[in-house]
């Protein structure tokens, strides 16, 4: 796993929020197949770096970008370059989950 | 892997009223919420709570829920950290009556629901012991309990937050071990361990690898990767061993 002296190390469960904001699906649970090493890993465990103005999510395996997400002007953009797969558990409804 | 996952409305900000203030420690407290419409939430998850001054400047962080799913009014416990824009207000400037602004619950992969299988192996470090906290506050509710431990990672005996809360669970409960380990002094009459968390540490005190346990570990981002790596080393499986880390300094 790479390692820096990055003060805003955070992981996957930290961007919950902010991807919560676009999908109306449970991030955290969703699994993403990294393009770069086919590693599976669930969205709470991707490395985050930076949250509010701008988050991106490495993978934990090999490090390459899976996602960037960034909000220019009052609109989301939603840059998946590392995701090959998404997956998502066709569930309940977040109220009857819980 | 289809705890917590689910579809529904995209997450709002919602106004919470603040019921109550109560220190924890000198510079943890917890605060009581009550959220309207709250949709009810799983040991683990969090909020995040967005504060906005009067020239509009806006603050937002994340904080674990420390209640437990059976409790209407969610708890959030804050620690002040040195300089911190957010931990300053709500630990010194939030009382009773106060509103704030916060959306959630939030996250699903960092949950535990008492129906999954296996001991609970639960290791913080300082605030990480929130979310933790509710898993263990939401098993005391459970009829049928898995075996517990704690694990926890504390400066000093002063800092430990639910201390006599955690000290009353145990010893109501012989599937249940609290173990402490202070990182920065040895005050008297100390039975615990001391110095932080490492593979010796974790063999001595957190359940081994044959007996399969559930692992949450929660604090510092350096606190949580050094026990993870602590714990892969041991020889438990990675995918058990779920991780969430707080931000900055490792410095437990
Ligand atoms: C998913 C999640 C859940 C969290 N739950 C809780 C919780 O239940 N209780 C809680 O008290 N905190 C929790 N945190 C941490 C919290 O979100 C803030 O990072 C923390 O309160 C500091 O924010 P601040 O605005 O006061 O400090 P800032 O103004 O952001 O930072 C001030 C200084 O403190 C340092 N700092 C920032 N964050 C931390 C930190 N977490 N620990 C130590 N030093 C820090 C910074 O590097 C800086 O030097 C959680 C974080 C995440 C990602
Ligand atoms: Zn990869």
């Amino acid at each position: 796993m790479e390692r820096t002296t990055d003060d805003l190390r955070l992981d996957g469960n930290a961007a919950a929020g902010l991807l919560g904001e676009i999908f109306a699906f449970e991030t955290t649970t969703a699994i993403t197949i990294c393009s770069g090493c086919d590693r599976a890993s669930p969205v709470g465990t991707l490395v985050l770096y930076g949250q509010h103005m701008g988050a991106v999510l490495r993978c934990p395996g090999c490090g390459q970008v899976m996602m960037v997400v960034t909000r220019p002007h009052g609109e989301w953009w939603l840059d998946l370059r590392g995701v090959r797969i998404m997956r998502v558990a066709a569930g309940p409804s977040r109220d009857q989950a819980r | 892997m289809t705890e917590g996952a689910d579809s529904g409305p995209r997450l709002v900000w919602r106004e919470a009223e603040v019921l109550a203030v109560v220190a924890e420690t000198a510079s943890a407290r917890s605060i009581t919420l009550r959220v309207p419409d709250w949709p009810g939430h799983a040991a683990g998850q969090h909020v995040d709570v967005r504060l906005t001054a009067d020239d509009g400047y806006q603050a937002q962080r994340s904080y674990s829920i420390a209640s437990p799913p059976e409790q209407a009014d969610i708890v959030l416990t804050v620690e002040r950290v040195e300089d911190g824009e957010v931990s300053s207000y709500l630990t010194e400037e939030t009382r009773p009556g106060d509103r704030l602004e916060l959306r959630g619950p939030i996250g699903g992969y960092f949950t535990w629901t008492g129906t999954l299988p296996g001991p609970l192996q639960l290791v913080g470090g300082g605030s990480g012991i929130v979310p933790l906290m509710a898993m263990l506050r939401h098993r005391a509710n459970e009829r049928t309990r898995p075996a517990a431990r704690l694990l926890s990672s504390w400066r000093t005996r002063d800092a430990i937050i639910y201390r006599d809360e955690l000290e009353r669970l145990a010893s109501d409960d012989p599937q249940l071990a609290v173990v402490h380990t202070l990182t920065r002094e040895s005050p008297p009459g100390w039975s615990g361990p001391r110095g932080r968390i490492d593979a010796d540490m974790l063999r001595a005190f957190a359940y081994a690898p044959e007996q399969q346990p559930r692992l949450y570990v929660c604090g510092p981002t350096p606190f949580v990767e050094a026990v993870a790596d602590a714990l892969v080393q041991l020889g438990h499986a990675p995918e058990c061993i779920k991780t969430e880390r707080f931000g900055p300094t490792g410095d437990r």
